[in-house]
């Protein structure tokens, strides 16, 4: 069954913790109680799907663009809402703590960007062997030297390999709903994956949006950590010996194979939480006018730039349909063969210098000349609408007007 | 974890290894008065490792554990190292995760204990050697003591990466020859003792593990007073035989000589007035308990 609460947090529904919000049901949370606009940031956004969270431990380190929202949860553990709240001295010590607390059986919640995301690198596999349901926002930035703080999601190519869940929002109104959710699925003792819920630093983060945000008087329910499937660190079980060499010390095939079958239930677990995943996701990915020759495949905010996009052609005469990719793992690999059935020409717009969603689509999709790993821009150009027209109307042999935002 | 919990299903009770049925039937657990003397008496924490014949590291390792004042309720945090080739035979929950970054687990696990069980003790060790613990990891060592997180830091210090084959460490004598050290270390052996002092620690010893009573004493201590003093430091000789040209049978020795009044691990003690006055509350409470049971027997 998807997305099942174990009998200790339904024991919990209905009741009130100690800040006086009541435990609900996740799937009444997400879908049936009331929503109210409210007009926010990103960052505040973050803030306020953490209120609902029943978060345990946050641990918090500087970096732009995550910074404010690392603080704003500062505010939530003041007011109560959070467990404990400290600063970690860098991403890889924060990394380490967030595992500790997580092996100690608590809900753990992180934000990271860019160079920090690099610095803490060696700890994402370890979270995923270890099976520490962590949840860590990545608001991305560019890694590259000289330095900047730009937009660039780069970053993200490197998370793909760890084995962790990693989901791309596009609005602030994704990364609300998708925070709550993430932990629901995360969680599953199926699953039992840490998520990296990525968006695209600045423009997500730093500007403001409408979002429908449920009552803050609702919290999801506790996380169980004896649902894990792996020990809780607690001194609450017996203490087994877990093995009686340690697989490191022996070069032998029993040795490997119980390493390759580890990777290999990790990554079976990351393609289980698509049962728990579409039901609150509404799919992996999310498609309009599928049916059109030309399509538009994205993630982040090069999803909006592409709605943009397919209006101006639109209104030039021109059919183009959209898919937008929510998570890239576990990836969508049949749904984008289905949507892009019907397509002869494949744009994939992206905030990256390498193009890598267009790497993987040109893995994942037959008849991969039909794909144009393009328009990328980089080190935190913006994307107008206009280049990703321009990018069509070149490859179809159309003729390519100067474009202003270009300073040419 | 009461020792209750640690019980055998009577239907698996014949299939169930020797080893944990000694563990369940023999162990300590929950003994109050559980020390080094237990070893041989009952069934210890440690099942058989795979280090080195006469390594002082499995010594330590197990006169550590027979030590731990709270068995039931501790979880150790390792890294990297001949350490983590022994955790996996430890009889309480262990964590190793990566090279280095022991303290910001173990501060991270120490927070979600006391979340999770604010009515109960749940001890925190950590056990690393001295590349992890004064090298890959000095910041997360040190800003664990800055932060005044409470737990027991202990570093098993044999001068070099043993693990590895033996390289250079920042704990090696200065002069030492040694892989990645071809011509002698050029630096002094890193003063971390004085360090964890000036950082925040409360209780810190530097010795070696020659005598089994004076390790538990100080194991014990280290421990009570993590729980609510603060941060402490235990630095523990224990060197690689292997690494210095000795048999299995000269650990010991190797040991007693280094200890020597004048010799680099000389026992050396420092402890804030506070930690000291709560070692003693905690004595003059044992002694005014057991005086109703010496009138008893008199």
């Amino acid at each position: 069954m998807a997305n099942e609460l174990s009998e200790i947090q339904k024991s919990q529904i209905g009741k009130q913790n100690k800040k006086g919000q009541t435990y609900t049901d996740p799937q009444h949370l997400f879908f049936k109680a009331p929503r109210t606009a409210a007009f926010y940031t990103g960052s505040e956004v973050i803030k306020e799907a953490i209120r609902r969270a029943n978060v345990d431990v946050m641990v918090a380190y500087p970096i732009t663009p995550q910074s404010e929202a690392a603080a704003l949860i500062g505010e939530l553990y003041a007011e109560g809402y959070v467990g404990d709240y400290m600063r970690g001295e860098s991403e890889f010590a924060v990394m380490g703590q967030c595992a500790g607390a997580a092996f100690g059986g608590a809900r753990v919640f992180t934000t990271t960007a860019g160079p920090g995301t690099m610095r803490a690198m060696e700890n994402f596999p370890m979270w995923v062997g270890s099976r520490l349901p962590i949840q860590m926002i990545v608001t991305c930035r560019g890694i590259n030297s000289p330095l900047s703080i730009q937009p660039d999601t780069l970053e993200m190519y490197f998370l793909l390999g760890t084995g962790m869940l990693v989901w791309h929002a596009e609005t602030a109104q994704d990364f609300f709903d998708w925070m709550l959710m993430g932990y629901i699925v995360s969680e599953q003792p199926d699953v039992h994956l840490p998520l990296a819920l990525c968006c695209d630093g600045f423009f997500v983060t730093h500007t403001k949006d409408t979002v429908m945000l449920t009552p803050p008087d609702m919290c999801l329910p506790s996380y169980d950590p004896y649902r894990s499937p792996v020990v809780c660190m607690d001194m609450e079980s017996p203490p087994v010996r877990m093995m009686r060499d340690p697989f490191i010390m022996k070069s032998n095939y029993i040795s490997y194979m119980t390493h390759a079958s580890w990777q290999e239930e990790t990554r079976a677990a990351t393609e289980r939480s698509r049962k728990h995943t579409i039901p609150l996701l509404g799919g992996l990915i999310e498609t309009e006018n599928v049916d059109a020759e030309i399509l538009i495949v994205a993630s982040g905010t090069a999803v909006s730039q592409g709605r943009e996009a397919i209006r101006l052609m639109e209104d030039a005469g021109l059919r183009v349909g959209l898919v937008k990719v929510k998570s890239l793992r576990p990836f969508p690999f049949e749904e984008l063969r289905e949507a892009t059935k019907n397509a002869k020409h494949i744009f994939v717009p992206e905030f990256n210098v390498i193009g890598w969603l267009a790497t993987e689509l040109k893995a994942a999709l037959p008849d991969n000349h039909r794909i144009i790993a393009g328009p990328h821009v980089a080190g935190g150009m913006t994307m107008p609408a206009e280049v990703i027209v321009e990018e069509i109307q070149k490859t179809l042999g159309k003729r390519v007007s100067t474009l202003a935002a270009r300073g040419s | 974890m009461s020792k209750e919990k640690i019980q055998i299903c009577p239907e698996f009770s014949d299939i169930m290894p020797p080893e944990y049925r000694d563990l369940v039937e023999q162990s300590t657990y929950g003994n109050e008065d559980r020390g080094w003397k237990d070893i041989g008496n009952s069934k210890e924490l440690i099942e058989a490792h795979s280090l080195c014949a006469g390594c002082p590291e499995s010594m330590a390792f197990r006169y550590i554990l027979a030590s731990l004042p709270n068995p039931e309720d501790t979880v150790m945090v390792g890294s990297t190292g001949c350490t983590s080739l022994v955790f996996p035979m430890v009889a309480v929950h262990n964590i190793h995760s990566l090279f280095g970054n022991q303290n910001a687990v173990a501060s991270g696990l120490k927070r979600a204990l006391t979340l999770r069980f604010p009515d109960r003790v749940k001890d925190v060790v950590v056990l690393a050697g001295d590349g992890a613990t004064v090298d890959i990891g000095l910041d997360m060592t040190l800003q664990a003591w800055f932060r005044q997180e409470k737990f027991t830091t202990i570093c098993f210090d044999n001068e070099l990466y043993a693990n590895t084959g033996g390289q250079e460490s920042g704990l090696m004598q200065k002069g030492f020859v040694a892989k990645m050290a071809p011509t002698g270390k050029k630096f002094d052996k890193v003063r971390l003792p004085e360090i964890a002092r000036e950082s925040g620690c409360c209780y810190v010893v530097h010795l070696t593990v020659s005598k089994p009573s004076l390790v538990e004493k100080v194991i014990k201590n280290a421990v009570l007073l993590a729980r609510e003093v603060g941060p402490t430091y235990i630095q523990l000789y224990t060197p690689c035989i292997l690494e210095i040209g000795k048999n299995s049978m000269e650990g010991l020795q190797e040991m007693r000589d280094s200890e020597k009044p004048g010799e680099r691990f000389n026992y050396k003690e420092y402890i804030t007035d506070e930690a000291k006055q709560y070692l003693a509350d905690i004595e003059a409470k044992k002694k005014a308990a057991a005086i109703p049971a010496a009138q008893l027997t008199g």
